[in-house]
């Protein structure tokens, strides 16, 4: 691939205004639709059982309620033969004993006994602690890089490292609210290696922008970050591109239960890489990086051949 | 001697590289579902114990794959889980209650990898099957049972001291003792200060007559500590009971037990097992007042109105003569009448207390209570409450035959069944404080091998991908890195061996991923090298300062990937912690594999020579 010469920076308006047309999106719907939190912050049970045919969901589902478990959501897990069903924290229920009781409802009277694949059960306890650990996990690691961009680099650089991290987690929280997929542990955990893997895209950029301003002294701030951004372009798509080729691999044979971590790290690698190259970098423009800021300032009296 | 590493580098890469190389081996080799006998007493199993067992497994019509004797126990090797199922319940029946029966995975790596201490990866339980539990003890309850006790205490050594109260009892957070006279009470603080000075904080109220009394924070402190190790050991109890190969029950945080019990199919009795709290608590029975004024409303005053399993009220002494914690062993079988019975020890105090009382009391009836915590969770008016459930029931009502101590046995119980459960709950000791199950996570065997597959084949397929695409696009350096990627993948899998650190499916997912972020490093390099060639710069000139230059910016792309690892290390639980172990030692290696790797190999195909063209 040769260095291409794409004006990123002087169209910047034009990615910033998609940008901010998908973030508001994104927020609308985290704010009226929600995400569809998973058990492991509700709190509730789940269980997963697997038959040799397909199933008849109709059937169970008409088990399940006359047993008294009317709330149970029963749906397809996978395949046809696999089934999941949920059940909310029940009033009056013991909730360790839920599963215990749909398994024994849903194996009377049948010729073929359902396999037991699965059953997560989760107090309300332990899902406000899950919950809140989560946000803690959030919250910690966006200060722990905050702090080391700062040292390493500047500021500014940080500040739009940052917010365009944050445009990454929002947009494919958006996209996990906007078609209602389950936002579990597992889905968190994409989440926050999310994070790390958009500022390492976002790093590599901003670490050729110190170098060009150190090395290319007359050329204009636009122009350093334009030289930049196309002389990593390259490493940004073939890293991009890996990645995204083991996580499909994921995707697509990894099985239901890691399905949606997947599906969160593939629109997040999406998203991480588009944004280290139309978003950080104008980010810090916009915030006033100048090359002063990443001079190494000259010791009185140094040589003049260590100079940078 | 731009592009050359002096011997000992290239010495200490290949030696790294074989020592993981060994350690990741034992990971290759599969695990043989098995059956593994220990006695429950820990008496040595000899070969004629084996012997019986290889007979019977015969008889079974199933053929083993090998019968091992070691470390006292024997373990039968199968050739599939259905087998493995089939003896269990066939040995669990034949071999009864002096053994123990466990289902386990035994690795069939060769004696010599054992031998320097290669084990295989150690496997979640969402990749081999089982239950995790997280148990919440009830604090709470732990101290408001200490409180009851200290109540009993200081009743007991008011007495002993001759000094005349007029109560001592629970009220508002203290325990108030009323003292009959005032002139008492320097007595009372003196004995205060001499028997309780570390465990009770005395606070004196107005009413000169009374003293009040708390639990010191640092009793408190210990009742906590205690309450969650006392459990601890407890379900350490049940859960051989319950005959699991490798069971973990590890305290997390303050109040909470991880129980994880692998290859367990049966959650309902590991539940009920570990679930429910079972205490005893001995008591006389008072025959002195009439049971139908208690009914009424108006009980004696030293005692309390209780109904036995069949409904019927019956009134008990208030004070306590032995609580389940002072009960070292229980068993249960046959008394001389063939009735269904359970033998009891007691511990010193207790055994010290019961002869006291007992000495006194010959030909009186004797009651146990049986009282069990019931912990739920309910839904009141969309609030999540948790509410405590305490069942007292009367078990058996028997009279006082003599004076006795140390050992006795209850009888008046329904069934040899429900003698052994009896039993079994408080031969595991019991609890100081009642628990509750908060969170399960159940796997079951099949889909555990399920995700083993699915894990393989996605890493197989994800690294197989991006070796072809590495190839195609950088060539020969592309190759290169390749075996960096391959190389890293051994690296990741020697260590988590090493550390035993829990492999999950999140976990293969971890690894799959830095098999894609790995080569990042490469990709840095390799771009930076192709720039100092387009710049006009000689080949040896490109790849020396294509190293040179792409370190800094792979070291801090690189830690802030390790950043976020380490935060999710530190926060995550259970899958959530494996994706973050893999991911740490994935990024770490690959730093080493990825720069130093790769560059011991370019430096053996172009270093020290005239170099015209590089196939990048």
């Amino acid at each position: 691939m040769k260095t291409t010469t794409i004006n990123f920076i002087g169209n910047r308006n034009i990615a910033m205004g998609f940008s901010g047309i998908l973030m508001v999106i994104a927020i609308v719907s985290l704010f009226s639709k929600g995400l569809l939190m998973g058990i492991d912050f509700t709190g509730g049970t789940l269980i997963e059982v697997g038959y040799s045919q397909a199933a008849d969901l109709t059937a169970l589902r008409k088990t399940l309620d006359d047993n008294g478990f009317n709330d149970a959501t029963v749906q397809n897990f996978g395949t046809s033969k696999d089934v999941l069903i949920r059940l909310k924290l029940q009033e009056g229920v013991s909730s360790a004993d839920l599963s215990v009781g749909v398994l024994d409802a849903i194996n009377k009277n049948v010729s073929e006994p359902a396999k037991l694949r699965r059953v997560e059960f989760v107090g309300p306890q332990v899902g406000d602690d899950l919950a809140q650990d989560g946000f803690l996990a959030l919250l910690y690691s966006t200060i722990g890089i905050l702090i080391y961009v700062a040292w390493r680099f500047e500021w500014k650089f940080s500040v739009g490292a940052i917010i365009a991290t944050f445009h990454d987690v929002i947009v494919t929280l958006g996209v996990f609210s906007i078609f209602g997929l389950e936002f579990d542990l597992t889905v968190l955990a994409a989440i926050l290696a999310l994070i790390g893997y958009s500022l390492n895209d976002t790093i590599v950029v901003y670490d050729r922008i110190r170098e060009n301003f150190r090395l290319l002294r007359k050329t204009s701030t636009e122009d350093i970050m334009n030289i930049s951004i196309n002389e990593t372009l390259s490493r940004t798509i073939m890293t991009s591109l890996t990645v995204i080729l083991v996580l499909s691999a994921l995707f697509f044979l990894g099985g239901e239960v890691i399905h949606n971590f997947s599906l969160a790290l593939l629109f997040g690698v999406f998203f991480g890489t588009y944004s280290s190259i139309f978003i950080a970098s104008p980010m810090s423009l916009i915030l006033g990086i100048s090359p002063e800021d990443l001079m190494v300032p000259i010791k009185e009296g140094a040589d003049i051949d260590t100079m940078p | 001697m731009q592009n050359h590493f002096p011997l000992w580098k290239n010495l200490i890469i290949l030696g790294v590289f074989f020592v993981s190389l060994i350690y990741a081996l034992p990971s290759l080799y599969g695990e043989d579902p098995s059956v593994q006998i220990s006695s429950v007493n820990s008496q040595k199993l000899g070969p004629d114990k084996a012997n019986e067992i290889e007979l019977a497994v015969k008889a079974a019509g199933v053929s083993a794959k090998a019968l091992e004797v070691n470390n006292d126990q024997v373990l039968v090797r199968l050739n599939n889980t259905d087998d493995q199922l089939k003896i269990a319940d066939l040995l669990r029946e034949q071999l009864g209650k002096t053994m123990t029966v466990a289902l386990n995975l035994a690795p069939t790596t060769p004696s010599w990898l054992r031998a320097i201490g290669a084990q295989s990866m150690y496997l979640g339980l969402d990749l081999r099957g089982g239950v995790h539990f997280l148990l919440e003890v009830d604090m709470d309850a732990a101290v408001r049972q200490a409180e009851e006790r200290y109540v009993d205490d200081v009743r007991v050594a008011l007495r002993n001291e001759k000094i005349r109260y007029l109560g001592v009892v629970k009220d508002a957070g203290f325990i108030k003792v009323t003292l009959k006279g005032v002139e008492d009470k320097t007595a009372l603080l003196a004995l205060l200060d001499k028997d309780f000075h570390l465990s009770l904080d005395v606070k004196e109220p107005p009413e000169q007559d009374q003293v009040w009394l708390k639990i010191s924070e640092y009793q408190e402190k210990e009742i906590r500590k205690l309450a969650v190790s006392q459990n601890m050991t407890a379900l350490r109890n049940r859960v051989n009971e319950l005959g699991v190969a490798e069971p973990v029950i590890q305290q997390q945080g303050e109040n909470r037990i991880v129980v994880q019990l692998p290859g367990v199919q049966d959650t309902t009795r590991a539940k009920e097992i570990l679930g429910t709290t079972a205490t005893l608590e001995y008591r006389l029975v008072d025959v002195e007042h009439d049971v139908m004024k208690a009914i009424e409303g108006h009980p004696p005053v030293n005692s309390r109105l209780y109904y036995d399993k069949n409904g019927g009220p019956i009134l008990l002494d208030k004070r306590i003569i032995v609580t389940g914690d002072q009960i070292v062993d229980a068993s249960s079988g046959m008394d001389q009448d063939g009735r269904a019975a359970v033998f009891i020890s007691l511990d010193g105090p207790g055994a010290a207390k019961m002869g006291k009382v007992t000495q006194t009391n010959v030909g009186k009836p004797m009651a146990v209570v049986f009282i069990e915590y019931r912990v739920e969770t309910k839904l009141v008016n969309g609030e999540k409450i948790r509410h405590k459930e305490k069942v007292e029931k009367v078990i058996s009502v028997a009279t006082i035959q003599g004076v006795f101590s140390k050992r006795f046995q209850t009888t008046g119980l329904d069934s040899p069944q429900e003698a052994r459960n009896l039993s079994l709950l408080l031969r595991a000791g019991a609890l100081a404080a009642p628990v509750d199950i908060v969170e399960e996570r159940t796997v079951g065997p099949s889909l555990g091998q399920d995700n083993i597959n699915k894990g393989f084949l996605s890493f197989i397929v994800g690294f197989g991908l991006v070796v072809l695409f590495m190839m195609v696009y950088y060539k020969l350096f592309g190759m290169i890195a390749n075996l960096a990627l391959a190389f890293n993948v051994v690296i990741v899998v020697s260590i988590l061996s090493m550390l035993q650190a829990t492999l999950t499916l999140p976990g293969i997912a971890g690894i799959i991923l830095t098999v894609g972020m790995s080569v990042d490093a490469n990709v840095l390099i390799f771009e930076r090298i192709k720039e100092e060639l387009r710049h006009g710069n000689a080949p040896q000139t490109s790849i020396f300062i294509g190293y040179e230059k792409a370190f800094a910016t792979i070291l801090d792309s690189h830690v802030t990937n390790l950043v976020v690892a380490i935060v999710l290390f530190a926060f995550g639980t259970g899958s959530v912690k494996g994706f973050a172990v893999t991911l740490i030692i994935g990024i770490l290696s690959s730093m080493f594999t990825a720069i130093t790797g790769t560059r011991m190999i370019i430096n053996w195909i172009y270093g020290n020579r005239r170099v015209e063209k590089l196939s990048i």
